[in-house]
């Protein structure tokens, strides 16, 4: 299998896109540290179900929005599996508002975890995979960080800078074979989107060439392949898994 | 027992790959041994490793020449 012997750290692989990413990475042979921040029990589930088929697989509690905390979540993965061969940085969450009525903790919380999140969980692996000689990190971003979203300037904000430090980080870590993309995922079912209201769900459909939501899957499957060594000459880039919604 | 010149001149030929002739006290990494900025930072992990400490990113940045890295070295481990 492509990823056999390799060490993936998912953050927010408890549920959701996270989640699709492990479950696919460990198809691929790849020993996974499924990090969440609260819902200990679905990282354990997912945990079970990667052991189940026969993979390897921890859950580590961390805040990637802390540089401790994100620095301890490097070293049990160093610990237990002895390398670190790839980065998803996935975690994230929305905290969605006008501009005019968005609270700065709004603002920050969305940022924090967004983006200095991918900055702290990057910067903590880096040197290991320097190391190495060898790496991948995939920043999950999104749609709207390219064509922007009313009522969610926080969140734009955050995943258009990941964009940006994919592009940097894709730069300065290139002559070390550190390989840096981003995928900008549309609009995909999981609890982020099942809240959204049926109205707003159907106006978004019509604007989606292929006439449907994507799976978490769909995205898992593209980060698989940045991983992959079927990726080797690409760095830096931005695939948008989004059903053809955004053409640029 | 080698010196802790013996074993910073070690690390920077190995990750350098620089001739021993050329690790004088006086030589800066950038300017005279050839490394680029990301070099510099490998190095200092290596010396890290090598000497099992840790220097901070501020001490890191003030190491530019090969007498730098002994004599910050060599005040740490006394
Ligand atoms: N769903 C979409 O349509 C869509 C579209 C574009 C981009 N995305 C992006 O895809 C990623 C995953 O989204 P999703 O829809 O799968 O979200 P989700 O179902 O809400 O899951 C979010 C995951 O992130 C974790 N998390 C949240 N804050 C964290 C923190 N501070 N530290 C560590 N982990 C944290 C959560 O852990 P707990 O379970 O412990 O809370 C959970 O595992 C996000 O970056 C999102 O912005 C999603």
């Amino acid at each position: 299998m492509g990823l056999t012997g390799k060490c993936a750290v998912v953050t927010g692989a408890s549920r959701g896109i996270g989640r699709a990413i492990a479950l696919e990475l460990a198809s691929q042979g790849a020993k996974i540290v499924v990090n969440y921040s609260g819902s200990a029990q679905h990282a354990q589930n997912v945990v079970e179900e990667i052991q189940a088929h026969g993979g390897q697989a921890i859950a580590v509690q961390a805040n990637v929005a802390d540089t401790d905390s994100v620095q301890q979540l490097m070293k049990t993965a160093m610990d237990t599996f002895g390398s670190i061969d790839i980065l998803v940085n996935n975690a994230g969450i929305t905290r969605d508002n006008l501009l005019m009525r968005m609270k700065d903790d709004e603002w920050d919380d969305v940022i924090n975890t967004n983006l200095k999140g991918v900055f702290l969980c990057t910067k903590a692996v880096t040197r290991q995979m320097m190391k190495q000689r060898a790496g991948r990190i995939i920043n999950i971003s999104s749609i709207v960080g390219v064509a922007g979203n009313a009522g969610q300037a926080n969140y734009v904000a955050a995943k258009a800078g990941v964009i940006g430090l994919t592009k940097t980080t894709a730069q300065e870590l290139a002559s070390r074979n550190i390989l840096v993309n981003a995928v900008a995922p549309g609009f995909i079912t999981t609890e982020m989107t099942d809240g959204l209201p049926a109205d707003l769900k159907d106006a978004m459909l019509k604007q989606i060439p292929l006439a449907k939501l994507g799976q978490p899957e769909d995205v898992a499957k593209a980060v698989a392949f940045f991983a992959s060594n079927n990726a080797n000459y690409i760095t830096g880039q931005t695939l948008h898994i989004d059903g053809g919604m955004v053409m640029v | 027992m080698s010196t802790v010149i013996e074993r910073v001149s070690k690390v920077i030929i190995d990750r350098l790959g620089v001739d021993e002739s050329e690790v004088k006290a006086e030589a800066s990494f950038r300017d005279d041994l050839g490394a680029d900025s990301l070099d510099v930072v490998e190095l200092v992990m290596e010396l890290e490793d090598e000497f099992d400490m840790e220097i901070s990113d501020e001490d890191a940045e003030k190491i530019a020449t090969v007498g730098d890295a002994i004599s910050y070295i060599e005040k740490k481990i006394s």
